[in-house]
């Protein structure tokens, strides 16, 4: 791994048993992502693309494989050893942006002090994001009183809340309609341009076509990139 | 953001699983909290009534020893006084001393001062056959009561025989018919009869009184008594012992009997009275206990029946909280927080569920159990303990599997 890189799949397998059936979700998939770049994974649904993801944010374990980060195998670190390396280094986004329901917006992109503790200049940060994201007059509202679109970017600026290295987005705009969709991209851009990595794995052309990288999976393997 | 702040956002959020829950806690706490409080109240209550029952019996028994005493007072007791070498059972046998001391001792017991001795009455005894009838009576050589030196004189109990005089006895003047006036003769000695006494169905009825110094001499004994009976005597009959060492003091080498049954009598009435006030209290103790220990068994069948439902109860409600916050339990695994920390988010829900419960529960089972009653801190730390401890004991085992499953697997399903 050179000094140049944020996160490294080596070689990763990941499989499944589904009604006695061994199912390959990740075959011998590696990549390296780059601070600066964002790289979509596209391939079609049940591909593996959100296993891999899962897989480079610690969240699932392989069968085989490394995911190094800062020359840190993650995969050889205990639960809680994971969950320190990701409160720090890497941030989620998902689809369906799993935001705290009874927290407003501020709160919900302060979750992250649960792990790290409070601290006043991340919550700089936050008002800082609040600014840029377009969510200073929905600080107060529940997700439940937001758009689609709004629930993105809260749970992107919760993302970013940390200042990750990495930034791991799954289907991030597969809820959103066209203007949504443009706006998260653009954040997304923003983010990479202040030297973040993305791995936004999606099957939107759209999303793909604002990555600097495109990879394609099929059943688990890279079939390009 | 801090836990504490999450998990109150999370009870604010989520206000009728988190009510259900702590009405449970609550209803379990409060059936905790009256039977103790009814067990508590129950003591409380018994000791009262052996209190008052123990003050109750005390003030009669009291009122009693007051009413014996001022009747033992008024009516006195009789006393025999007899030489100490005397024969007791002889002396019960034939209803009359056999041994002697000297006639003094009644000069000495009259001028003593003693005030609780009243009437003083010596005599000489000896049953003997009348040789001129052949009969066998009882002789009794008596010279009166003897007046005491401090006492104002009174009325004489018993008069004395005149010399030459003789009483006699019914059966004797009955069955030799004869009557007051006629001259006899008695162990050689010439009286006339100055009295015959009517019936009175004891020895009496066959006994011949003569002046003492006259049966001295028949007998042999100048000089010399049986007995001293002591009329009327004031003192209760507790404090015969006392008495007796007063008289032994004064009259070295005699005995002192208590002849007076009635008191004695009534002094058995008086312990009998006392025994069963006691006995009565002993029965209402144990009836208290008995009520107390019905009150333990029903507690014993009901309070692990409460503690079960509301534990189970618990765990369904937290099972489906779990369920429901699957999604902010992957998020916050995913965002980096461990999962002591998530734990620490229902431990903490279960704590406050069983505190305010434990509360609540203790003051209503406490106002039920009793009217009003003030939790000592033992009761406390029982009841809000035993809540406490059932709110997470019914969280843990959901939350524990809820924080458990694969965050991905949450994450991805969602």
């Amino acid at each position: 791994m050179s000094n140049s890189e944020v996160l490294v799949l080596d070689r990763l397998y990941k499989s499944y048993v589904k009604e006695n059936q061994r199912i390959k979700a990740v075959e011998n998939f590696s990549i390296k992502l780059n601070p600066g770049e964002i790289t979509a994974v596209c391939g079609p649904s049940g591909c593996g693309k959100t296993s891999l993801l899962l897989l480079a944010g610690g969240l699932l374990t392989p069968d085989s494989g490394r995911v190094l980060a800062d020359g840190t195998n993650i995969v050889e670190l205990n639960p809680n050893g994971k969950a320190r390396w990701r409160s720090t280094y890497c941030g989620f986004v998902f689809q369906q942006y799993h935001l705290v329901p009874y927290l407003t917006v501020y709160e919900n992109m302060l979750a992250s002090e649960l792990a790290l503790g409070h601290d006043k200049n991340r919550r700089k940060k936050a008002d800082d994001l609040c600014d840029l994201l377009g969510l200073n007059d929905r600080k107060k509202h529940f997700p439940g009183e937001l758009s689609a679109g709004e629930k993105q970017r809260v749970a992107l600026a919760r993302a970013l809340f940390t200042t990750p290295a990495v930034l791991l987005a799954d289907e991030i705009t597969g809820n959103l309609d066209d203007p949504n969709t443009d706006l998260v991209l653009k954040l997304l851009r923003d983010y990479s341009g202040r030297g973040g990595s993305v791995l936004l794995v999606t099957h939107d052309s759209k999303a793909a076509d604002a990555a600097d990288r495109i990879v394609f999976m099929e059943k688990g393997k890279m079939i390009s990139g | 953001m801090s836990i504490f702040k999450l998990a109150c956002q999370e009870i604010i959020r989520r206000k009728m699983n988190f009510l259900l829950g702590l009405l449970s806690i609550t209803l379990a706490a409060a059936i905790i909290s009256h039977s103790l409080v009814s067990l508590a109240t129950h003591d409380l209550r018994t000791e009262e009534i052996i209190s008052d029952k123990e003050e109750e019996t005390r003030i009669r028994m009291a009122k009693l020893e007051d009413d014996y005493r001022i009747i033992m007072k008024k009516m006195g007791f009789n006393l025999l006084i007899v030489p100490e070498d005397q024969n007791l059972a002889d002396l019960y046998a034939d209803d009359f001393a056999s041994s002697f001391m000297p006639e003094s001792y009644v000069e000495t017991l009259a001028t003593c001062g003693q005030v609780s001795i009243r009437h003083l009455l010596p005599s000489i005894q000896k049953k003997m056959e009348w040789p001129e009838y052949r009969r066998t009576v009882i002789l009794t050589g008596t010279r009166g009561e003897v007046p005491l030196a401090h006492a104002d004189p009174k009325e004489p109990m018993q008069n004395p025989v005149a010399p030459g005089e003789i009483i006699l006895g019914y059966e004797l003047h009955r069955s030799l018919n004869l009557k007051v006036g006629d001259s006899i003769k008695f162990n050689g000695s010439n009286f006339t009869i100055s009295e015959c006494y009517s019936e009175r169905g004891n020895k009496d009825d066959i006994t011949v009184w003569i002046e003492l110094a006259a049966a001295q001499k028949m007998l042999n004994k100048p000089g010399e008594i049986n007995a001293i009976l002591a009329l009327k005597c004031m003192c209760a009959p507790d404090q015969l012992a006392d008495l007796r060492q007063e008289i032994g003091s004064i009259l070295p080498g005699t005995t002192l009997i208590e002849k007076g049954s009635r008191i004695i009598t009534r002094a058995e009435a008086r312990r009998r009275a006392k025994a069963e006030a006691l006995a009565a209290i002993a029965s209402e103790k144990n009836t208290r206990l008995q009520l107390r220990s019905e009150m333990e068994q029903f507690n014993a069948v009901l309070l692990p029946v409460v503690l079960a439902g509301c534990g189970l109860l618990i765990a369904f409600l937290f099972w489906t909280n779990v369920r429901e916050r699957k999604s902010e339990i992957g998020i916050l695994r995913a965002i980096g927080v461990d999962t002591k920390k998530i734990m620490s988010l229902f431990v903490f829900r279960a704590l406050i569920m069983g505190l305010i419960g434990g509360i609540a529960g203790l003051a209503a089972g406490a106002l039920a159990g009793s009217g009003f009653f003030m939790p000592g801190h033992i009761l406390f730390l029982q009841v809000v303990g035993t809540a406490v401890f059932l709110a997470l004991a019914g969280a843990w085992i959901p939350s524990y599997a809820g924080i458990s499953r694969d965050p991905a697997q949450v994450l991805v399903e969602d």
